[in-house]
């Protein structure tokens, strides 16, 4: 177990090496970025970026330095905002992130798993209907258009809940932008766990099951639910990757001071520093939680760990 | 004494700066709501700093009028009245202005404010390394516009001495009638020259900042919010009725609505217009509409083809129909502009207006189209321009109306947007054909707008360039009486206007949007509202 | 079969036993109402974006002063009512389509492209290319590509064809996926053995045997990831980072609707109807054309 976790992290590493060289490469050399001779910039971030990048150094140096800088944890100068750092920002709206990205992590989890087993369950009678036209609802309409809707009709018109804002993380600030965030993502592991669901059911061994006399409820919790899970939790990795971007339009409209948010305020404003530090943190991070999604998965599934089936044929 | 440097070193120890940071969020996640006598307040961007020397947009005024005081302040009118000095004496000729401090005054530390506290920063804002963009407006100071420039190196010949500690004397270049009403502005707020010395750049931080006005920062979110407590050591601390302000980060003006609607927000300082007619009906007298000293405007670029030619600049100019836009476009009524100086400016009368401003619509146009043919871009030789605007709503509706009014004269029109930020740096760098512009009035004088027209002006985007505007401004400048001088703007503006230097489109409107709680908000030419003459029900 | 962790059933591909004909997978196909439905809303869709400017009574850019903020009226002809700028909205959303569906075309396009050519490379060359290479592929699953899409857009400046290009470059990694398994499957089968034996050199027998056996699969995923892109595209333009004005896509319109839809209902629910619907009828036809070729197995 431990020797898989240890060979996926190092076959991880040189990729995110090379993404992070990328966007250092394109951030010094592209035309009209912020090192561009053309474009004078403002004398503060000039001599922010000058002491940070060395730019008078060679740019092997200043890459050297800059890798540095982030084994470090240091991302460098914020362009635009003069009194907080890269990483400070970051820093300060990662609790928040991480909040509301992992309640709906698990939100989307649990309540994906239920409705995929009740659809699986009841297949093809009302409820599974109904459950489907949700599933659909939630899988097409974009978040941006659901998140306003809710707000206006929970927070305005019912007035059961607050519009926005994080009020000192009390729960009904967490509810709507939880929801809205979770939302796609419950759709999609309905389908997965249902799809899976019914296929393994029509699979031979579980016929035998069927026919020994066990209930279809038991048959599920018994037989099919743990091989079941399998996409679910392959979809979980990228899943968390898909939550990070997510939470950005629900940080904004709800007003959460995430790094969603900080992303999109950088990237408006052409803050090359921070929009670069952002995607450096946010490689990280996802490789790390995905690296975590592939160890439950191994444990889930010992077959993966061995290496003849792990690179398998088809 | 350079501030770049110590940011710099610590950005390099930022690794235990990251977890401290994290710590710190972490503390103030569950952070309970405050009492109830806080002001929210949505104030749209996040501001750049809370050191006042690197402000410049009315947003940021906000905050740094609350938390510090000049010389002068505002009242509930915004007119100037005593504010750090409690008396001041102006000599015979007018160029030597003697403020007496008030007793006892202190910052937020306890530390006492003096009138060396001034003189610091004053000269700290013309010291050229420190790059304040706002430093111009104190340039009526002697030898002021000298030291900023680098002419003279020694900041102490700056015109600003502190006879003692409670006695400061400011010697002007010239008589200057708006001086006064300039000391409101943060550009001539005292700073605390022992914590800056202490701190360097990491005063500002809001554990360390000491502060003089009636609140005090406690606590800045980034993308977030800033908040502020009353401040014990300012000197009418009795009279502040509310204990605090939240100022919201968030420029989602839909967004803010809502949750003004909700009740989270108190006032709103930017207003979907689109709401304007519901607003009205369902929530009469909470939206605030007034006229404001300010110009909404498109600037051409005049270094380059077309618009160097003035008959292009006026025939774009002719086309624009003025009187829709602020009744139909936009829904709020803004009166159209037709001169460069808005109305009410102090003592300047009625301002010019371009010749053609009473012709009908459609024979401006007709004219519009003659001049741009004789100019050479007839039907046969249409030009095709690229029109900047910053990312809003309104800019947006303004320029798809403008660019169809510019489309029979087989104009077409690429529209381009940017963020609020890059877009005024891209118009300082001369990177625009047609740009949209905004100027609001920073002191109560005519010559704030007449100057964006200046040759050597960063603000003049345009670039225009006129040896006789520029003749008439140095005039009238160092005119002493005041009615030639006014006589000498306003011939300056006639040459701007005649030139078509720039477009003028509307006079703009302050909107907020305030709840029945709040009193105190009266309206004012400057969309000035100190937050200490506020007072909120609950 | 677990080819990596993030294998799911759908990713499977084709068993070669029960691959079906095109005949019989329309068959299939026709017979599944909702995909059906899907179908002809798509087309009418389509047919709609295309010709119906054509027919529309007022253009996207001419500003009506006489019904600025209208309401939807048959009689005025503005049938789903005006903007803020006195624009037409019917008008407004047939050119959003347009553009929704450029950019998921020319975006789908640009993920096939690479997506087949990178999974047939890797599975007809097999050994250790093949695993570098999906290795290379599950890592770059894992990252946020969105993000890059925002960091290119931000420094190269917001260009509608770099937009096109870059969604393209998000989305083929599941179709190099797919190819690349298809591939591997082919390989093995006699009459590729049987080619070989012919003399035929591999890049002769991957373009006439292996890439015309692999429509199947590259047509149903790229039908499943056309909504994708839409809804990629949308959620840029939501932000600010899609096509800018004067065009105009389904995000955007309905990005602009969802501020004012208390007091201009019609300015959100007529785009929203539309994207819905667009996206809707791609799933089902996705979902058909994956059924009618077995993709899942016996269901």
């Amino acid at each position: 177990m431990l020797g898989y976790a240890f060979r996926r992290l190092l076959t991880t590493i040189p990729v995110l090496w090379i993404a992070i060289t990328a966007c250092f490469f394109v951030l010094r050399l592209a035309p009209g970025g912020p090192f561009d001779g053309e474009r004078p910039l403002p004398a503060a971030v000039k001599a922010n970026l000058a002491a940070y990048y060395g730019l008078d150094d060679p740019l092997l140096v200043q890459y050297g330095n800059y890798l540095a800088g982030v084994v470090r944890g240091d991302l460098g100068p914020s362009f635009t905002t003069a009194d907080f750092s890269v990483a400070e920002q970051i820093a300060i709206g990662l609790p928040y992130t991480m909040i509301i990205g992992g309640l709906a992590f698990v939100l989307a989890t649990l309540l994906g798993v239920l409705a995929g087993v009740l659809g699986a369950l009841y297949r093809d009678r009302v409820a599974d209907w109904a459950i489907a036209t949700l599933i659909l609802l939630g899988l097409v309409l974009p978040n941006f258009l659901v998140a306003p809707i809710l707000q206006l009709v929970f927070g305005l018109t019912l007035d059961w809940l607050p519009v926005g804002g994080w009020g000192g993380g009390a729960l009904s600030h967490l509810v709507l932008p939880v929801t809205v965030l979770a939302l796609p993502h419950i759709a999609r592991i309905s389908r997965l766990m249902r799809g899976a669901l019914i296929e393994i059911m029509n699979g031979p061994f579980i016929r035998t099951a069927t026919a020994k006399g066990l209930s279809r409820a038991a048959v599920i919790r018994r037989h099919a639910l743990k091989p079941a899970l399998t996409p679910v939790v392959s979809y979980l990795g990228p899943a968390a990757g898909y939550l990070l971007t997510g939470s950005i339009v629900v940080e904004t409209i709800f007003g959460l001071p995430g790094i969603g948010r900080y992303f999109i305020n950088a990237a408006l404003n052409r803050d090359y520093g921070m929009v670069l530090g952002t995607v450096v943190f946010y490689m990280v991070l996802i490789v790390i939680l995905n690296l975590l999604v592939n160890l439950v998965y191994a444990w889930l599934d010992p077959r993966v760990r061995t290496s003849a089936t792990a690179r398998g044929q088809a | 004494m350079h501030r770049h440097h110590s940011c710099a070193a610590a950005s390099r120890a930022l690794a235990p700066t990251f977890t401290i940071a994290l710590f710190g969020s972490l503390c103030t996640l569950g952070a309970p709501a405050l009492h109830a006598a806080t002001l929210n307040m949505q104030n749209g961007g996040d501001p750049t700093s809370l050191d006042p020397h690197q402000l410049s947009g009315d947003w940021e005024n906000r905050i740094a009028g609350d938390i510090f005081e000049g010389l002068l302040t505002e009242d509930i009118q915004a007119e100037s009245i005593p504010g750090q000095a409690e008396s001041w004496e102006i000599s015979e000729d007018r160029t030597t202005y003697t403020f007496t401090l008030r007793e006892g005054l202190t910052w937020s530390d306890g530390e006492p404010l003096t009138a060396d506290d001034f003189v610091f920063a004053l000269q700290r804002l013309m010291d050229p390394a420190n790059a304040a963009d706002y430093a111009y407006l104190q340039y009526p100071i002697r030898n002021a516009e000298a030291i900023n420039a680098g002419e003279i190196e020694d900041l102490s010949q700056l015109g600003v001495r502190a006879i003692d500690e409670r006695t400061l004397e400011i010697e002007l270049e010239r008589p200057t009638p708006y001086f006064l009403g300039a000391l409101t502005h943060y550009t001539a707020y005292p700073l605390p020259r022992h914590a800056i010395e202490e701190h360097g750049d990491d005063w500002v931080k809001v554990e360390n900042i000491v502060v003089n006005g009636a609140y005090r920062p406690v606590e800045w979110i980034p993308g977030s919010h800033v908040l502020t407590e009353r401040n014990p050591a300012f000197h009418d601390a009795d009279n502040v009725s509310i204990d605090g302000v939240k100022f919201f980060t968030l420029e989602d003006q839909a967004a803010a609505f809502k949750r003004y609607r909700a009740g989270e927000f108190d006032i709103l300082t930017d207003m979907p217009k689109d709401q304007f007619a519901w607003m009205q009906e369902n929530m009469p007298g909470e939206a605030r509409v007034e006229p404001f000293a300010g110009l909404y405007y498109y600037v051409v670029n005049q270094t380059e083809p077309p618009f160097d030619d003035v008959r292009v600049r006026q025939a774009f100019s002719m086309a624009v129909n003025r009187e829709v836009i602020g009744p139909q476009v936009l829904g709020t009524g803004e009166l159209p502009a037709y001169s460069w100086v808005p109305p009410g400016m102090a003592g300047y009368g009625e301002p010019e207006t371009v010749d053609w401003m009473d012709l009908p619509y459609p024979e401006k146009v007709a004219e519009a189209k003659a001049l741009l043919e004789e100019a050479g871009h007839g039907p046969d030789n249409p030009l095709s321009v690229q029109l900047r605007y910053n990312t809003n709503d309104n800019h947006k509706r303004v320029a798809v109306a403008i660019a169809s009014m510019w489309k029979p004269l087989g104009v077409e029109v690429e529209l381009y947007n940017t963020e609020t930020k890059v877009h005024y740096d891209e118009l300082s760098r001369g990177v625009l054909e047609i740009a949209r512009a905004g100027w609001l009035a920073d002191y109560n004088d005519a010559d704030n707008f007449l100057n964006l027209l200046k040759g050597g002006v960063d603000y003049n985007y345009g670039r225009y360039e006129s040896e006789e505007y520029d003749r008439l401004m140095n005039e009238a400048t160092a005119e002493p009486d005041p009615d030639k001088r006014i006589a000498l703007l306003h011939r300056a503006e006639e040459v701007a206007l005649d030139d078509s230097a720039a477009i003028p489109i509307y006079y703009y409107l302050s909107e907020n949007v305030v709840s029945p709680r709040v009193t105190g908000f009266e309206s004012n030419a400057f969309d000035i509202h100190r937050t200490r003459w506020l007072t909120l029900q609950d | 079969m677990a080819d990596a962790p993030y294998d799911d059933p759908d990713t499977r591909p084709l068993d070669s036993a029960r691959s079906t004909r095109g005949r019989d997978a329309w068959r299939r196909f026709r017979r599944n109402r909702p995909a059906m439905a899907g179908l002809v809303l798509l087309v009418l869709i389509l047919l709609a974006a295309l010709i119906g400017p054509y027919f529309t009574p007022f253009d996207n850019e001419t500003p009506d002063w006489s019904a600025f903020r209208a309401p939807p009226s048959l009689a005025s002809g503005h049938w789903f009512g005006t903007d803020q700028n006195g624009r037409d909205l019917l008008a407004r959303t047939l050119q959003g389509t347009r553009v929704s569906l450029a950019v998921a075309g020319v975006a789908t396009l640009v993920a096939v492209v690479i997506g087949v050519v990178f999974g047939a490379v890797a599975g007809y060359i097999g050994g250790r290319l093949d695993q570098a290479m999906m290795r290379f592929v599950d890592v770059l699953y894992a990252l946020p590509y969105i993000l890059f899409v925002i960091l290119l857009m931000v420094i190269f400046g917001r260009n509608v064809y770099l937009l096109f290009a870059a969604i393209g470059c998000l989305e083929w990694l599941t179709m190099a996926r797919i190819v690349r398994g298809q591939t591997l499957s082919l390989r093995q089968r006699e009459f590729i053995e049987a080619a070989r034996a012919a003399g035929l050199g591999s890049a002769a027998i991957v373009r006439r045997h292996i890439v015309p056996n692999l429509v199947g699969p590259v047509v149903i995923y790229a039908a499943l990831t056309v909504p994708e892109i839409v809804a990629t595209e949308s959620f840029l333009s939501y932000l600010g980072f899609g096509v800018q004005e004067p065009l105009t896509s389904l995000g955007t319109l309905i990005a602009e609707g969802t501020d004012v839809f208390e007091i201009l209902p019609w300015l959100l629910w007529f785009p929203a109807a539309f994207l819905v619907t667009l996206l809707l009828s791609m799933l089902f036809i996705g979902d058909g054309l994956r059924d009618a070729f077995d993709m899942r197995g016996h269901g």
